[in-house]
């Protein structure tokens, strides 16, 4: 069985898993765990984007 | 003239560290070969389930994609690190090579993203178990 999945969607599965592990394991409260948790998801995504943009811009 | 008061500051009191203890001990191993084990042990449930399903999902997506399951090796010291990496899923990277799983694929544009996910995995997986002994001894809520 194989998998193929887009750039953008492994990239996305990637950036959700990894927040969860980190708002967990970085932060002592619940409250705090989740607002770390949506923080690290937030800026994965945007990396992701500037990212995607600059190898855009690199490829022209 | 008075003189000035030049008196060091007082040193800051440094916390103690907690003693490591045979129950934290195994709480680690537990965490390191079950993900989430390590929490699951301690009555943190939701966390547990949580680390759980995180590591497992990355790490069975990685091999689904045909990502690259490392061998202890002494080559490349890329291919050393990614083997230390991948050893961090505890119990998902026994059964794989067991299994014979994770040959890696260079037909595959995305398995290079398998490998990460299998890799980063395992580092996640660490750091849960890490997390797990900060509770164990008392240093984490």
């Amino acid at each position: 069985m194989s998998l193929e999945l887009s750039h953008f969607s492994a990239a996305l599965i990637f950036a959700f898993f990894t927040s969860i592990v980190f708002g967990i394991t970085q932060r002592n409260t619940p409250r705090e765990q989740v607002r770390y948790g949506i923080e690290c998801f937030v800026f994965f995504m945007i990396g992701l984007t500037i990212a995607g943009w600059l190898m855009w811009l690199l490829r022209r | 003239m008075a003189e000035a008061t030049t008196a060091a500051p007082a040193e800051k009191a440094k916390p103690a560290r907690k003693p490591v203890t045979p129950w934290a001990v195994v709480v680690t191993i537990v965490a390191w070969l079950v993900p989430g084990g390590g929490h699951f042990l301690l009555q943190r449930w939701i966390r547990g389930a949580l680390l759980l399903v995180s590591v497992a999902v990355m790490f069975v997506l990685g091999i689904l994609m045909q990502g690259k399951v490392y061998s202890p090796n002494t080559g490349d010291i890329l291919d050393m690190l990614g083997f230390v990496g991948d050893l961090g899923a505890g119990l998902f990277y026994i059964v794989t090579r067991m299994m014979d799983w994770g040959r890696g694929s260079i037909n595959l544009a995305t398995a290079d993203y398998g490998t990460k996910y299998i890799v980063v995995a395992g580092l996640l997986n660490v750091i849960a178990a890490v997390d797990a002994y900060h509770i164990a001894i008392g240093e984490k809520q």
